[in-house]
């Protein structure tokens, strides 16, 4: 039985997902850290794109950058770590929408009888930096690409 | 990181950050009021109620009328649904990744008991 995944709209600039693991926070904090490992499930299997390269300096100031091939198109996401508390806390930036788009998420690995509370938190910078990057549907120029793994989202299993 | 799905969110989500105004719109569905019966039903000056709907109007979700001097609040276009479609859509997309990361976490204590 697979445990649930739930979202939740906290405010206008946040939005929250959580999930229980059946393996401690050191093990779960791994998969988040390790390319080796983030690499194999951060693209789910379903998906028809692939994560091309993964490179994580995994320390505060570290950065991070993460490459994806769709068709012949790539795109990178990067950003740096603001904060790095081994199996316990990872807070990083989101720059590729640009310096007034950053999005800061912050990920918590929290102890619970044995098996882990994931938690993962979205801070927009604004309301309006948000309803700009969502009226503009991209802000990396390359809205093509955006609709294409619109729908890939929304074929992803149920 | 986290960017690429963010394509379909559309800009009704902050209308509906706000309690009071999801409150609002779930009275609309039960049937049309004026700002006057809303503010009563939460409690709330009339000014107040007028702000929450003019968030609600100018995201589409709602539409007033006014006849008379009474202005009559109902649900508009845009669907609610269209939103819980999005937050369903990026629950699957996370529930994916994760039951990914949940054979890799059993791998990794399978290792662990073999060591």
């Amino acid at each position: 039985m697979k445990n649930p995944t739930r979202v939740e709209r906290k405010s206008e600039r946040e939005l929250v997902v959580s999930r229980i693991f059946d393996g401690s926070p050191r093990l779960v904090f791994d998969a988040w850290t390790r390319p080796e490992l983030f690499k194999r499930w951060w693209v789910p299997k379903s998906a028809p794109i692939s994560l091309l390269s993964c490179e994580m300096d995994v320390r505060a100031g570290g950065t991070y950058r993460l490459k994806f091939g769709f068709d012949s198109q790539t795109m990178e996401f990067f950003g740096k770590y603001l904060e790095v508390t081994p199996c316990s806390r990872l807070v990083w930036t989101n720059d590729e929408g640009g310096e007034d788009a950053a999005v800061i998420t912050t990920v918590t690995f929290e102890e619970r009888d044995g098996k882990t509370l994931l938690t993962m938190h979205d801070l927009h910078p604004s309301k309006e930096a948000l309803d700009a990057a969502i009226a503009s549907g991209s802000t990396d120029g390359t809205p093509e690409s955006w609709d294409q793994l619109d729908e890939l989202v929304a074929s992803l299993p149920q | 990181m986290v960017q690429y799905w963010r394509a379909p969110l559309d800009t009704s989500f902050a209308a509906l950050s706000d309690s009071t105004r999801r409150g609002v719109l779930l009275q609309l569905g039960r049937a049309d009021a004026s700002i006057t019966d809303l503010a009563e039903k939460f409690q709330m000056t009339l000014t107040g109620m007028r702000k929450h709907v003019g968030v609600l109007e100018r995201a589409g979700l709602v539409t007033t009328e006014k006849v008379g001097r009474v202005r009559t609040c109902r649900l508009g276009p845009r669907r609610l649904e269209d939103e819980t479609a999005w937050v369903e859509r990026y629950r699957q997309l996370w529930a994916a990744r994760f039951d990914a990361l949940d054979e890799i976490i059993q791998e990794l204590k399978r290792k662990e008991r073999v060591n």
